[in-house]
């Protein structure tokens, strides 16, 4: 499989294409970075490391510490899948409509 | 009618509809075989992936072990959600362009190497083989309880089913299944929850239940359990870091299950059967999703079940006790050794030798029924003959009533109809098959795609790779079985072993694989044997050969993270030194991360 032709439609030599594929996977990273860092921060950081002191907070009928450990982290996960899944999708889109435009700036292949 | 008529309605009902599947999805190429086709929706995929990550025991004991550990539970709860992002966010969506079938293939090609190929198929033979063996002895518990067949026999039904609809369908057969799976399982859990929920507190959802104040009393629940706790010798039910759960090792085994989730095998392949990258993505969210369903369910049920399960035993006199404590203790799961009062007693922690709850877990029925006459006699006599069964109960740790009760016996605390206790033996045999299938394929795959196709016989036609693959699956189905009928001792104790090892092996050689164009084989090999070892010593040490817990003092659960972060380091302290990947891969690493024009995947697969 390593040997698999580069497909024919990205020519990955051309600088401006070059430049378009970097540009996508450094905001892929940063999309990727800022998530995780709120899944470390709700997660490991008020389910567990915070948990002690967050539960002296009350709301309503729960300490929050314990909520953050039972229900408030598991909520945020699937929350940053969806935000994930759709700025992603999105980006991806993006990406597609800059190739498309540069491979019509250089006329029919 | 009976429970056990409406058992084996339900059963039955439910057993006719996953070989209706089966035969209606059944396949002619290993493409079908491995990966249904790449032709599953995004959504239905989301729901295979659930109910194939919720096995028998997250659907059966993960509310009882919360409803004893209180706050610590949360270490279940977020590591096997957590995991979920990392997998999302790091993995599915590469690996889903890389195509092909599974991850020994991803390891094998990204590190050219064979030895890298062979090492992550051993791993994730291991993995498999130790989760299917729970499995398959969680069909045969559940088939005893509720239908009061042999615990064997159940394991051959299960066995039966699983055989038929996994060699007829391979990956279809078992997604479709599984799709139906999880709707049995999760109806069957949210029922009993919803009930006893409203029962307790008027509040039909319980995440709000669990934080409301109770019809009798008017006191918030959690507030309640705190107190009760206390009163009877336990660390209060929200307390953070009680006992061995301090907060290293809560953090420590959050970390490890979370990133062992994303290292495990029979997960990550499910990515591999949608259509293409964005699809991955999404049913990255609808897997979450769906299985966020039933665990932010669980801690409710748990703090539901033991106020309840307290409330009805504590202080009570035999005359008092409910139903399902008679019922449940025929099975074993719950005793009552009374010290002689004739009021029952339930305690823990400080006030641990007062306690009067106890459970049989693995002591034969026989060698408890002696123990009963003994402790009879004990009592008849003030002490003088006989035998103070309780302490030898204690000593063997058998203390309180077994976890599992919780959710076996919650439709029966929340006094609802027999039907409804029937549809939990249903979820839970639901539960309990389609992880296995799952896992079934994983080895299936694993060793006729990896090992006799891209290792020993790369030149097999597609129908003898079909017919191998079937064979395998078949005899692995064999095996599980028999790991069920006999079940080693061991196996709950390396389920840890599995989480720790996938995290110490897979998670970096993919994350780095992925992320990193430099990193190339003799760091990536160097770096897996590293963690792999480390995390097999440790947990092996403390598990049989007493080795004090040296590492800061975690417990074996959690040092699979300890075992990742060294193979991180060892991985990218040695890239410097190490020649880089060949051009093909660094072209391949650069193709995996571009989601445009790198072609439809069907043209990569090998």
């Amino acid at each position: 499989m390593p040997d698999a032709p580069s497909p024919a439609s990205i020519d990955v030599r051309n600088e401006r294409v070059r430049a378009c594929i970097d540009r996508y996977w450094r905001r892929n990273l940063r999309t990727m970075a800022a998530l995780l860092v709120v899944w470390a921060v709700v997660g490991p950081g008020c389910g567990v490391l915070f948990a002690d002191s967050l539960n002296e907070i009350r709301v309503g009928g729960f300490r929050l510490g314990f909520w953050f450990a039972q229900q408030g982290s598991i909520a945020t996960f699937v929350l940053l899948i969806l935000i994930y899944a759709v700025v992603m999708n999105r980006l991806d889109r993006q990406h597609r409509a800059e190739l498309d435009a540069l491979r019509e700036d250089r006329g029919p292949a | 009618m009976t429970v056990q008529s409406w058992t084996f309605v339900f059963v039955g009902l439910s057993f006719g509809l996953y070989l209706t599947i089966a035969w209606l999805s059944r396949v002619r190429d290993t493409r079908g075989f491995y990966v249904a086709g790449r032709g599953v929706p995004a959504a239905a995929n989301g729901m295979a992936t659930a109910a194939d990550w919720m096995s028998a025991a997250s659907f059966i004991s993960m509310a009882g072990i919360i409803s004893f550990l209180g706050y610590a539970g949360g270490v279940y709860l977020m590591g096997w959600t957590g995991g979920y992002v990392l997998l999302a966010l790091l993995l599915a969506p590469y690996l889903r362009k890389f195509g092909h079938f599974t991850v020994p293939d991803f390891v094998g090609d990204r590190y050219e190497s064979k030895v890298a190929r062979a090492v992550a198929v051993a791993c994730a033979l291991f993995v498999s083989f130790t989760y299917v063996a729970g499995q398959m002895r969680g069909v045969g518990i559940v088939f005893s309880r509720f239908l009061e067949v042999d615990i064997n026999v159940g394991v051959m039904i299960g066995m039966a089913i699983v055989f038929i609809y996994a060699t007829l369908g391979g990956m279809k057969g078992i997604t479709w299944t599984q799709v139906a799976q999880y709707w049995v399982l999760i109806t069957a859990f949210l029922i009993p929850t919803i009930a006893i929920s409203i029962k307790l507190t008027g509040q039909a959802m319980p995440q709000i239940g669990m934080g409301s104040p109770l019809l009798d009393g008017g006191v918030p629940l959690l507030d309640k359990l705190d107190q009760i706790n206390a009163d009877l010798g336990f660390a209060r039910y929200t307390e953070a870091f009680v006992g061995k759960w301090d907060k290293l090792n809560v953090l420590c085994t959050t970390l490890a299950l979370m990133v062992g989730t994303a290292g495990l095998p029979h997960v990550i392949v499910r990515f591999y059967t949608v259509k293409n990258v964005r699809a991955a993505r999404w049913s990255g969210f609808w897997a979450l999703l769906f299985i966020s369903l039933l665990y932010l369910s669980a801690p409710a049920t748990g703090a539901f079940a033991r106020y309840f399960m307290i409330q009805s035993l504590h202080g009570k006199q035999a005359a008092e006790l409910p139903t399902w404590f008679h019922n449940w203790e025929r099975t074993g799961l719950i005793a009552w050794l009374d010290d002689g009062d004739g009021v029952v007693a339930y305690h823990g922690g400080a006030r641990a030798a007062e306690n009067e709850i106890f459970h049989r877990k693995s002591l034969g029925a026989q060698e408890f029924t002696t123990l009963r006459v003994e402790h009879q006699k004990w009592l008849g006599s003030s002490g003088a003959e006989g035998l103070d069964g309780r302490g030898r109960l204690r000593d063997l740790g058998f203390v309180g009533p077994d976890r599992d009760i919780i959710v076996l016996a919650t439709p029966e605390m929340a006094e609802l109809a027999a039907w409804i206790i029937a549809l939990v033996a249903a979820g839970g045999l639901a539960a309990a098959l389609s992880t296995a299938s799952g896992l079934l394929l994983v080895i299936s795959s694993s060793v006729a795609h990896d090992v006799y196709f891209r290792l020993l016989n790369p030149q097999a036609s597609e129908a003898r790779r079909l017919l191998v693959g079937r064979v395998v699956i078949g005899v692995a189905v064999v095996i599980a079985g028999l790991f069920g009928i006999f079940p080693p001792g061991f196996v709950s104790e390396v389920v840890a072993f599995a989480f720790g090892l996938a995290a110490a092996s897979f998670f970096p050689a993919l994350v780095l694989g992925i992320f990193s164009q430099r990193v190339g084989t003799v760091a990536a090999t160097a770096g897996m044997v590293a963690g792999i070892s480390f995390t097999a010593v440790y947990i092996v040490g403390a598990r049989y050969f007493d080795m004090p817990l040296w590492c800061f003092g975690i417990n074996p659960q959690g040092i699979g993270i300890v075992g990742m972060l060294l193979n991180f380091t060892v991985t990218v302290g040695l890239t410097p030194l190490c020649k880089p990947p060949s051009p093909a891969v660094q072209e391949m690493v650069e193709r995996i991360r571009e989601p445009e024009g790198a072609g439809p995947a069907v043209e990569l697969e090998g």
